[in-house]
């Protein structure tokens, strides 16, 4: 029993992974089992293949709900849509969904799991180190702000019994100078790791609201894998068309520009803010960047290039560009900068053509355990 | 036949076995023997992963399955509390680790099930040893992959699987002639003109050019006439069996993946009435006899879960049950036939009550001669829609969203059973297998207002052209214009077509 269904587990598996049956690849679904965090619907990473059949389009089909709501409301996300309501004729017969929630240290795991990605070492020697104060025991000195009560009666107790002045039908105990017992505490070194995402969008007109679902997507998934990896984790966001400028994480994710693109005025205000502030022996950097890979002009991006090799590169962990697909996009830096930093284990490049490509691409950037 | 190590129920299961069996029988449910077997999680995962069957043939499909169901699991987002197999005897699931209040709902459900497997008219026909027959099913494709090898094996059934939809659900209804006139029984008559004993004149009599025009036209005639199929065929599976150029070996595959779907069917045309059937014995089976006094929150909490709906969805355990209980009252009350419904006056229709008493024996016959379209299309009622807040939904591009359209009793109605018929899939039938007289085939899509996924559609295509192996076309409409899709092996291509 066991055996069989492991074979069929397995192969399944290895088509996930390419290593055979290539022709049922175009059908493999990120598909994903929703948790709820919060008022957040949170997605676990779950590939099926899709096998076709003859079945209506689903954005005609519609279907018959139930619940509130007025005529034209629309339907929040992480409500049940249909799509692929194949019905698997009587399969799973009866099975009854529970809904829980799922913790991000949980999710971290997962995705980790999922992707296989390696733990992240912290780099370099010099780690920060915090102190951490643990109460370890009692001492008969120490300020009365610690007083350990108990410890104090229970003290005073032995001695009354000891002394023979303690009376079992009038227990009262009164503790001396000397019962008094304090808590103690040992200081320990802790070794901590910090790390700073700095994370660069481009908002000019032709990143839509597609190619910005997909960074908003990304970069959750990233978020939730460095938390998990590190104790303190800032995050900076900074946008840019053809100028550069730092925001918040509302407005890194809502605007939109139209004009040009000066990639190297993001960089540069990205080099400034770590210079700054996040000196290297002390945090752990990541920089992730998101565009559609357009780039003002030749002059600008050899710029870049410079920005990234000679103020980035000595501070970083990571460097990561990921080219989203956009109709109006030329495509043309993701090149760049491959023919570049093509060796360079800092720098990670990935291309995100759609949705389902997001899945890859947190692994191009995460995979090495930078 | 014993599917794992033939573990009887532990003692204290049993009791309570005996016990919720004695009560469904009070209910007046009637089934086959039931056989429970305690399973831990991961052996149901298994199981479940099989379609319900401790055994089935190795396919890919099954490892997907399973993967999810035991994700789900493991990350607590999912369960499956119980899994039932339409077999005599049945066979059913008990999850080791769930508690006795658990396992008392999920015997009482289960008794349902097995009541409605049996006397449903829509299980009628399958076949009750199909555990027996899926073990068979199993043995003869490992055995063709120990012959043949696991990849030309497991091609041909990913291809077949991607067509097991196009059966007729009506087709085991159905009392058929021969399928077809056998060949060879239409003679070539050849056209001999006028008779004349006169051999000089007969060039007269019989023009050489009108004796070949005749000719052409009885040859075109007979053409027309010897359209094979002679009726459109709408059980694809079955005419693919008989007429495509199949090696044995694909032959008998294919016949195992069609046979399944015809088993799997009734349980796809009955999910609502049978869930609802099933949910309807448990509540009455728990709340009247099998509760104690400590378990009633616990079975409150588990019983709201099974029929919590979430918003903008159906879920068939509550709309069944829920259609079953207003059928009890409404023949309790005498709330039906003419007078019924020429009422009027709604202050008079909500204080109806004629005390029939009618209502337990109305929803027994129900759940015997009905199927899900039948049983919306009859008892679904306008104060049913507005008292379960039941909408129509459908996708709006300019939101690009998706959004309430309707409140609407009719509408409501309609996009139901429309969902419901056919099983919620498009109707494909072979119209001709000789198209263009090139043995091509022909297939049609009855649309019926809503559009195929076309890209699924080209797939499909393709892997009903590696059985066929001729040129294949579909007849479809896409945005409203008649159009075939026409795959001939290597490429697709698409032109305007009437047919």
């Amino acid at each position: 029993m066991t055996i069989k269904i492991k074979q069929d587990h397995a192969r399944f598996k290895d088509i996930v992974r390419g290593k055979i049956k290539q022709n049922l690849r175009r059908f493999i679904q990120k598909g994903e089992m929703v948790g709820k965090k919060g008022k957040e619907f949170i997605t676990i990473p779950l590939p099926t293949i899709d096998i076709p059949h003859f079945r209506y389009g689903p954005k005609q089909q519609g279907g018959v709900g139930q619940g509130e709501g007025e005529v034209g409301q629309i339907l929040a996300p992480g409500e049940e849509q249909p799509g692929d309501g194949e019905g698997k004729a009587g399969q799973g017969e009866g099975q009854h969904i529970l809904e829980v929630d799922v913790s991000f240290d949980e999710l971290a795991e997962i995705l980790g799991e999922e992707l296989e990605l390696p733990r992240i070492e912290p780099k370099g020697s010099e780690r920060i180190v915090t102190e951490r104060i643990k109460y370890t025991g009692v001492n008969t000195t120490g300020p009365e702000s610690l007083r350990h009560f108990k410890r104090t009666y229970k003290q005073a107790l032995r001695r009354q019994i000891a002394s023979g002045t303690y009376n079992p039908d009038r227990p009262v105990i009164i503790p001396y100078r000397e019962d008094r017992r304090y808590r103690s505490w040992k200081v320990t070194p802790v070794p901590e790791s910090n790390a700073v995402i700095v994370y660069i969008m481009d908002v000019s007109g032709s990143m839509g609201d597609e190619q910005k679902e997909i960074v908003r997507i990304e970069s959750f998934w990233i978020d939730t894998w460095l938390r998990k990896q590190y104790k303190g984790v800032a995050t900076r966001y900074i946008i840019h068309d053809a100028v550069a400028r730092e925001v918040d994480r509302e407005t890194f994710f809502h605007t939109r520009e139209s004009g040009g693109t000066m990639i190297s005025s993001a960089y540069r205000l990205a080099a400034d803010i770590i210079d700054h502030e996040y000196p290297p022996h002390a945090w752990n950097t990541y920089v992730f960047h998101f565009s559609d890979g357009d780039n003002w002009s030749a002059d600008d991006t050899r710029l870049c290039v410079d920005v990234v090799r000679e103020r980035m590169l000595p501070k970083v962990n990571l460097f990561a560009y990921g080219q989203v697909e956009s109709p109006y996009g030329s495509g043309q830096f993701i090149k760049d900068l491959r023919e570049n930093f093509q060796e360079d284990e800092r720098v990670a490049l990935s291309e995100i053509a759609d949705k389902d490509a997001i899945y890859t691409s947190i692994k191009d950037f995460l995979g090495k355990g930078k | 036949m014993p599917s794992f190590s033939n573990r009887s129920l532990p003692p204290r299961l049993a009791d309570l076995e005996q016990e919720i069996k004695g009560y469904a029988k009070e209910m007046g449910l009637d089934f086959y023997e039931v056989i429970f077997e305690l399973l831990t999680y991961d052996e149901v995962n298994m199981v479940a992963a099989y379609g319900g069957y401790p055994n089935r043939y190795p396919h890919w499909r099954h490892g997907m399955q399973y993967e999810q169901l035991s994700k789900g699991y493991e990350y607590g987002l999912s369960k499956i509390y119980e899994m039932v197999i339409n077999n005599d005897p049945t066979y059913a699931y008990l999850l080791e680790s769930n508690p006795e209040v658990d396992q008392k709902l999920v015997m009482a459900h289960v008794y349902g099930h097995g009541d409605f497997f049996k006397n449903n008219f829509s299980f009628a026909h399958t076949n009750r040893k199909m555990m027996d027959e899926m073990a068979n099913h199993a043995t003869r494709v490992r055995r063709w992959i120990d012959r043949i090898g696991i990849e030309p094996i497991e091609d041909f059934i990913d291809r077949c699987l991607s067509l097991e939809n196009l059966i007729d659900y009506h087709a085991p209804y159905i009392k058929r002639g021969p399928s077809h006139v056998p060949a060879g029984e239409v003679e070539d008559e050849r056209i001999r003109g006028l008779k004349s004993d006169r051999e000089y004149m007969s060039k007269f009599i019989n023009p050489p050019e009108y004796l070949a025009a005749l000719q052409q036209k009885q040859d075109e005639e007979r053409n027309r006439k010897r359209r094979f199929p002679e009726r459109p065929e709408r059980d694809v599976l079955a005419f693919l069996l008989e007429n495509a150029p199949l090696e044995p070996w694909e032959q008998e595959i294919l016949a195992i993946i069609r046979e399944e779907a015809y088993y799997f069917a009734p349980q796809g045309q009955t999910k609502i009435m049978n869930e609802g059937w099933a949910s309807f014995a448990h509540t009455t089976i728990m709340t009247t006899r099998a509760l104690r006094d400590s378990e009633v929150i616990d079975y409150a909490d588990h019983h709201a879960g099974t029929v919590s709906m979430r918003p903008g969805s159906i879920n068939p355990y509550k709309i069944g049950l829920e259609l079953y209980r207003d059928i009890e009252d409404r023949w309790n009350k005498g709330k039906f036939g003419k007078e019924w419904d020429d009422c009027d006056d709604m202050a008079e229709r909500q204080r109806w009550d004629k005390q029939l008493g009618l209502g337990r024996q109305k929803i027994f016959e129900v759940r015997k001669h009905y199927n899900d379209v039948t049983f919306i299309d009859e008892f679904l009622t306008p104060e049913f829609c507005l008292e379960h807040k039941l909408f129509v939904y459908g996708y709006n591009d300019k939101h690009q969203a998706w959004e309430i359209l309707s409140r609407d009793f009719k509408g409501i109605k309609e996009k139901l059973l429309h969902q419901l018929t056919n099983f919620g899939q498009p109707i494909i039938e072979v119209v001709d297998a000789n198209w263009d007289n090139r043995s091509e085939l022909m297939l049609v899509h009855k649309h019926d207002g809503v559009d195929l996924k076309i890209d699924d559609a080209r797939f499909t295509l393709m892997n009903v052209q590696s059985l066929w192996r001729r040129p294949v076309n579909l007849f479809t409409r896409v945005e409203g214009k008649s159009v075939i899709l026409r795959f001939d092996g290597k490429e697709h291509s698409d032109r305007k077509a009437e047919l």
